[in-house]
């Protein structure tokens, strides 16, 4: 048993779970975005917006962008934990991670239910 | 052409400031003996060079290598299965302290096998004779039981040479899942509950160097798909 406090879950069982359904989240919503963009070749400002004003892709959206902050969380705490030996140095890098994940998550809400 | 070209990792702590290569020559007479037969041909040519050795037949695990690149028993590799262009590049297992030459501390590794109570666990009253199992109980241990120890899974696997200390690796989860797949083992939850943390068994990256190099043929990758799947049930 390794006590650790600054992965996502707290546990590596609910780590491996939240990598696994984040990366099937995004699996799905990468292929849309590719079948969209396939299917819309001359696509103009007015349809990518009308796609986003609508309730059912803003919470696609939304849950794309929050598998993608855990999704990097666990898999950078990860690299961390592996190649960072020094204690200051992985904590640094740890911190760093977080905050540019929690201004991303809520700059991308911001973008959803902005305009 | 029989002429083999052998370079080998040599280290004396008390001697050498630094390991270095050192080249052999080595007439095999064009027969492909074992790697650990090469071994024992050069030790003639220099008394000095050190490495482990017991059964020679590939049961006590002692010589463990890695030979042009790839963990393996000595004893029972032929060198018909890694040489290649008539060159034959032997280095310690990879990842642990070296002792010397081609020994290796093996303490780490050890200590992590320890740390999965690698014994049957049963808090029932002993029956008069032995515990029974059905021959269906039984099955379910093959695969398992077979692992000597070698660590040339371990020694094997990135995740194991970055973290040994936290990652128990290959060998020590096969045989985690040898006793909790053990009908007669009362103390699964306990050795669960040992394991659920991101480092003990989930710094698993599911690469497989451990099932490419087991000599015994053994599959430590499906041993900790298996536990996984054990703690999943127990927690959802």
């Amino acid at each position: 048993m390794v006590t650790n406090i600054t992965n996502l879950g707290r546990s590596g069982l609910s780590d491996w779970l939240i990598q696994r359904i984040s990366a099937v989240i995004l699996a799905v919503y990468a292929l849309f975005m590719v079948l969209y963009l396939l299917f819309h070749p001359g696509l103009d400002y007015a349809t990518w917006s009308g796609l986003f004003s609508q309730t059912w892709m803003r919470v696609f959206s939304l849950l794309a962008f929050i598998s993608i902050a855990a999704h990097a969380w666990v898999g950078l705490w990860t690299v961390s934990t592996d190649y960072l030996k020094q204690t200051g140095v992985r904590f640094a890098f740890q911190a760093v991670v977080m905050l540019a994940i929690f201004v991303f998550l809520v700059w991308g809400v911001q973008v959803l239910w902005g305009a | 052409m029989s002429t083999l070209q052998v370079s080998i990792y040599r280290y004396n702590p008390e001697t050498d400031s630094a390991p270095y290569m050192q080249e052999f020559q080595l007439d095999t007479q064009g027969r492909d003996i074992m790697v650990l037969n090469a071994l024992e041909m050069i030790k003639q040519q220099d008394s000095s060079m050190a490495y482990r050795r017991s059964c020679r037949e590939g049961v006590c695990g002692s010589d463990g290598m890695n030979m042009n690149g790839k963990n393996g028993l000595a004893c029972i590799t032929p060198l018909s299965e890694v040489v290649k262009d008539n060159k034959l590049v032997l280095r310690p297992l990879p990842g642990l302290p070296v002792i010397r030459d081609l020994v290796v501390d093996m303490g780490v590794f050890y200590k992590q096998y320890e740390s999965i109570q690698p014994y049957l666990q049963n808090d029932t009253n002993p029956p008069a004779t032995e515990r029974l199992q059905s021959p269906e109980e039984r099955d379910k241990l093959d695969g398992l039981y077979e692992c000597i120890l070698c660590a040339c899974c371990s020694t094997a696997c990135p995740s194991f040479w970055w973290n040994p200390d936290k990652f128990v690796g290959p060998a020590g989860l096969l045989q985690a899942y040898r006793f909790l797949a053990d009908s007669r083992d009362t103390a699964t939850s306990e050795r669960l509950a040992r394991l659920e943390d991101p480092f003990s068994l989930f710094r698993c990256r599911g690469i497989m160097n451990c099932v490419a190099v087991c000599p015994k043929g053994l599959n430590p990758t499906r041993a900790i798909g298996k536990i996984r799947e054990m703690l999943l049930s127990n927690a959802t």
